[in-house]
């Protein structure tokens, strides 16, 4: 062995309800216990800080997504559904559903969707306000706008969109531990699946959507046939509870931040910046594994070959060491660099629709709202994987 | 379409041997050691040469290697200079700026290719090889040239995959027998070709039977145009800088908007190299580039300023 510094082990359960409820102490003790921690309680090793984090991301040669990015190691255990072409691939597999579903939510391509979401967005907050100044924010606003643009965005039938959302729950929390938030689901994993993999069917699709676009691509043999229904489903499972939570990760921002508000409102052109300000400061995506392809040495500890790595997207987000101040949400930050999407190769192809989305939805709220702010406690629904949202009981102040 | 973005870095010369008559191979890494982006096979990069002209090169070493890129230059005595410059001038230990990498020849699942290389086009396809033997499709190389001596790596290539490569140096056995290897498409096949023009208008006649789509070609020099579609004037409306320009006949899109006050990056400026690719809000660009597929021609969301015009009176562009 090379000489390293002795492991610190942490016996914490990082699943654990009130984890998940706050995990901020949590990143706090792991980022001071060292560079790499061992959770004793699932034999896995883990990194919450900025750098280690950054590093294993970008490294997909020593950090593999093909055994799972859960805690389930595909290299012993049979996945519950085929693995995701673009989460849990690597090169060169994953290169062509990669680049077929950049190139369809690429800025370019989603310019024409701008105008519509613009007013979809407008008409919701002013169907908002109408029937009432004090609302859930997280129903009425964070959820109802994706559920409003995204699907129609990807060509699903009408048919069932409300299996959308627990069926991104039940997905994000099968990269954790199989405890009570899995089993909770368990009864629903053959009627969601079934139902999502009878949307990705090239019938189901409407014409011109995201969906359309990815069967044409196998049309050009960019994709084969077989892997066509499996790039739709990673837009179905990845595309709408991450900007849902991710969008009420920026109202419950502003709504404890009013001044960063009144920011927002003199400068709405201010939304993107805050739409990932806000995926920094809550990242709605909490964490990832990684298995190690070769033995590996982080920070002068040797990970060996096959093990397993957690990586704290947000404990990497909030690492003092890289981040001024981290804890507070602020608007003349630059967020550039933040791993909320992840990093690398595998970074989330879908941010730029999800920039939009908020981008829509911000500006459309601050032309409306002077001020928002909370009536009650928020709260809190847990997921093994994300960070989200159960309820965001608010006040508005329309102006105007 | 673009893959990287315009950002140029500088790169240090790590090595530099040569790899067959008239051919360099160059490493470039960080003067600091750091990881350079990620690439895919047919990935180039572009190399900013003295006087800030670039010259795009296939990415030809490992991917698995982080640090390192590897690309092999031809020197072309008919050229602009580049290619001399690289050939004689440029040592290890120099720096150089260098752009992308991007990929306009991605390497798509296929159960079988066929790749068909010429001279210097070996570059690109010799990842594309690697690729193929992981992903354990069945493949074939043929690859020709003038002599064997100016055929870079094919003793690699033949020592690692034996039968599956095919050299055919010109002065040997003559020009490639495409009729007799392009004859009769077999099923779920893909032909990958980079090399010389001749070599790619041959290729891309001989697959003129070939179902649409499978042929796959890569240009280092712009393909024959046709003429424009309209030799009128147009107005080019710059939606955010606010301004409108009339662009005449003998002028390019991208000198227009540049008069204009638009900030466009460009690079090759013949419509090979990607970088000035502009989103277009409205009108058809009359597309004169040598990257754009036929689909992305037809979805009029894009155009390269630099060589691409319009086929009507207007043209709405994001700039
Ligand atoms: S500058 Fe190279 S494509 Fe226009």
């Amino acid at each position: 062995m090379p000489e390293t510094a002795v492991l610190p082990v942490c016996d914490a359960d990082v699943f654990s309800p009130d984890v998940l409820r706050a995990p901020e102490e949590l990143h706090h003790v792991l980022r001071s216990a060292g560079p790499v921690v061992y959770l004793s309680r699932y034999d896995v090793h883990a990194l919450a800080r900025y750098q280690e984090v950054h590093a294993a991301l970008v490294d997909w040669q020593h950090f593999e997504s093909g055994a799972g990015v859960g805690l389930a190691n595909f290299r012993h255990e049979k996945p519950w559904r085929p693995p995701s072409l673009l989460l849990e691939s690597d090169p060169p597999r994953h290169d062509a559903p990669r680049r077929v579903l950049r190139e369809i939510l690429a800025p370019p391509a989603l310019r024409q969707l701008r105008e519509a979401w613009q007013q979809a967005a407008e008409e919701l907050v002013e169907h908002v306000l109408a029937d009432a100044t004090e609302f859930d924010a997280f129903t009425e606003l964070a959820r109802a706008f994706p559920l409003t643009v995204f699907p129609d965005a990807v060509g699903l039938g009408p048919d069932g969109r409300e299996n959308l959302l627990p069926y991104g729950n039940m997905a994000f929390n099968s990269f954790g531990p199989v405890n009570d938030l899995v089993k909770a689901d368990a009864h629903r994993v053959a009627e969601l699946s079934a139902w999502v993999r009878a949307q990705c069917a090239r019938e189901a699709l409407a014409e011109g959507g995201f969906g359309a676009r990815v069967w044409a691509a196998a049309d050009r043999g960019d994709l084969t046939p077989a892997q066509a229904p499996l790039v739709v489903r990673s837009l179905l499972t990845a595309g709408v509870d991450t900007t849902v939570h991710g969008l009420a990760a920026c109202l419950y921002a502003f709504a404890t931040h009013p001044e960063q508000w009144q920011r927002l409102r003199e400068r709405p052109e201010l939304a993107r910046v805050a739409f990932d300000e806000a995926v920094r400061w809550q990242s709605p995506v909490q964490t990832f594994f990684r298995t190690a392809t070769t033995d590996v040495t982080i920070a002068g500890t040797v990970v060996l070959q096959g093990t397993k790595i957690l990586m704290f997207l947000g404990a990497a987000n909030r690492d003092p060491e890289r981040w001024d101040d981290p804890d507070r949400f602020d608007l003349t930050r630059d967020p550039s660099g933040h791993v909320g999407f992840g990093m690398g190769i595998h970074q989330c192809v879908g941010q730029h629709v999800a920039r939009l989305e908020a981008e829509a939805l911000l500006t459309a709220l601050a032309r409306r709202v002077e001020h928002i702010e909370l009536t009650a406690n928020p709260r809190r629904h847990l997921n093994n994987t994300l960070r989200s949202w159960a309820s965001l009981p608010v006040r508005v102040h329309p102006g105007r | 379409m673009t893959g990287g973005d315009n950002v140029v870095v500088t790169l240090e010369i790590s090595a530099k041997e040569t790899v067959a008559e008239g051919v360099v191979a160059l490493t470039l890494a960080h003067p600091a050691g750091a990881r350079l982006p990620d690439w895919t096979p047919g990935s180039h990069i572009e190399v900013v040469l003295p006087g800030g002209t670039m010259r795009h090169y296939s990415l030809c070493g490992n991917r698995w290697d982080a640090y390192t890129y590897r690309i092999a230059v031809l020197r072309e005595p008919k050229g602009r200079g580049g290619s001399a410059f690289v050939h004689d001038t440029l040592r290890p230990g120099d720096r150089i700026g260098v752009g992308g990498p991007r990929n306009h020849f991605p390497l798509a699942p296929s159960e079988r290719y066929l790749f068909i290389a010429g001279g210097v086009g070996i570059t690109p396809l010799l990842s594309m090889v690697q690729q193929a033997e992981l992903l354990g499709a069945e493949w074939q190389l043929l690859y020709g040239g003038r002599t064997r001596a100016s055929m870079a790596f094919h003793e690699e290539l033949t020592a690692a995959h034996g039968e599956r490569v095919h050299i055919a140096p010109q002065d040997e056995v003559g020009l490639l027998d495409l009729a007799s290897w392009l004859g009769t498409p077999p099923p779920d096949t893909k032909v990958y070709c980079c090399g010389p023009a001749p070599l790619l208008a041959a290729v891309e006649a001989a697959c003129a039977h070939w179902p649409p789509y499978t042929l796959r070609t890569e240009r280092f020099t712009a393909a024959e145009q046709r003429a424009p579609v309209r030799d009128l004037p147009f107005d080019v409306e710059l939606r955010r800088t606010g301004r409108t320009v009339t662009v005449t006949p003998d002028v390019s899109v991208l000198d227009a908007v540049r008069g204009a006050g638009a900030n466009v990056l460009s690079s090759c400026e013949q419509g090979t190299c990607g970088t000035c690719l502009t989103p277009v809000l409205d009108g058809r660009p009359d597309h004169r580039d040598s990257i754009l597929a036929e689909y992305e021609r037809a979805a009029n969301t894009c155009m390269f300023p630099c060589v691409s015009r319009s086929c009507d009176d207007r043209l709405v562009l994001d700039l």
